[in-house]
């Protein structure tokens, strides 16, 4: 005998809460997806890192 | 009295025994006009002379569509009054009781919030500014304001529709130009004779809603001179969007061939008279509908063409 009984509003429930479990699952991968993306493209440098040819000028 | 008791407590009624599903919140945001935002954001995202990531550009796509199908949400949790008198509507969620109006509300506003500002994440401001900009023209200056005020209801709320290939075009570039502006002009201009083509034989619809379509407030004579007058200018607004850069021989072609027909579809429903269109169950109205679905989505796929051909360094008219 199971520790919890199912109800049945989880039954009636189950369509809706696995639609909303996949776009969860989808929201997650959507923004890890966006993130390597974005730090391979070098969109996310460092604020306040100088440029490469900055440095050299000012040496 | 009674029947006004009945009518508002049948979907409380529903509603109590039904648990809504996934399907009936998707249907919220308006999946079949989802599919024209999409189609024109992939356009303009892709005519635009910038590349951009497909990673990045299918989830600007992605928010484009998320954001429209908020703005449609929205759109049925304020008409939800009118929808419940509407043959054609009267099975969305909310009239039909599977939908809490107050459900379609916090929806639409989240998925609104979630949409602008995850697409200028991804992208840029602008183009997030541009999809804020159009839920609000669409939901307030539209939905609740135009709809059901002005009988140029459609020719102004057609511009909430014609916004996604420009904010596409945001997405991938950053700013908005000339070519942006002409794949805007080109769905807003679209819009009136498609609808008003829809109304003529859909009349009943729009007369026990109250809603102030031309055919209620001006005849079904002026708008029949409204869908003539409004083909010329899209037709030379098609055509000429050919001779830019996102336009090209297939696109100069095609839109010679779509615009004939199109110009021949007002015409004929110009020509025609209440008493003939009954008498065949408005047959030339209703072909008129159906070849302004197909005239837009090919323009759109010609301009699709166009990038892709350029794209690959394919040239058919060298200098064109």
């Amino acid at each position: 005998m199971g520790i919890a009984h199912e109800h049945e509003l989880h039954q009636r429930r189950r369509g809706r809460n696995i639609g909303v479990g996949l776009t969860l699952a989808a929201f997650i991968a959507i923004v890890f997806g966006l993130t390597i993306v974005k730090i391979g493209s070098g969109d996310f440098g460092t604020a306040n890192a100088p440029q490469q040819g900055q440095v050299q000028n000012g040496n | 009295m009674s029947d006004l008791t009945t009518n508002t407590a049948a979907p409380a009624a529903r509603a109590s025994e039904y648990d809504a599903q996934f399907g009936d919140y998707f249907a919220l945001l308006k999946p079949r006009v989802m599919t024209l935002v999409v189609f024109t954001a992939f356009v303009g995202l892709l005519a635009a002379p910038v590349p951009v990531h497909p990673f990045v550009g299918f989830c600007a796509i992605l928010f484009i569509a998320v954001g429209g199908g908020a703005s449609g949400a929205l759109n049925m949790w304020w008409d939800a009054d009118i929808d419940a008198v509407m043959k054609r509507t009267v099975k969305r969620p909310i009239p039909s009781g599977r939908v809490q109006p107050g459900e379609a509300l916090a929806l639409g506003l989240a998925l609104s919030g979630f949409s602008c500002v995850f697409l200028a994440l991804a992208t840029n401001v602008l183009a997030g500014g541009l999809l804020a900009f159009t839920i609000f023209f669409y939901v307030v200056i539209y939905t609740m304001w135009l709809k059901r005020s002005t009988p140029q209801n459609i020719v102004i709320g057609g511009a909430a529709g014609a916004f996604p290939p420009m904010i596409g075009w945001a997405a991938a570039t950053g700013s908005v130009s000339v070519e942006a502006v002409l794949m805007f002009c080109l769905t807003f201009m679209w819009t009136p004779p498609h609808f008003w083509a829809l109304a003529l034989f859909m009349r009943s619809d729009y007369d026990d809603a109250k809603v102030p379509m031309l055919t209620v407030t001006h005849g079904r004579r002026s708008t029949r001179k409204h869908i003539l007058v409004y083909t010329i200018l899209l037709a030379a607004l098609a055509i000429g969007t050919g001779f830019t850069s996102v336009g090209g021989p297939i696109y100069l072609a095609l839109a010679l061939v779509l615009n004939a027909l199109f110009l021949k579809g007002a015409w004929d429903i110009f020509r025609r008279d209440e008493t003939l269109s009954e008498a065949d169950n408005f047959k030339t109205e209703k072909s008129f509908f159906k070849l302004s679905l197909l005239y837009l989505f090919a323009h759109f796929g010609a301009i699709l063409v166009e990038a892709g051909l350029a794209r690959f360094g394919i040239d058919l008219l060298g200098a064109w």
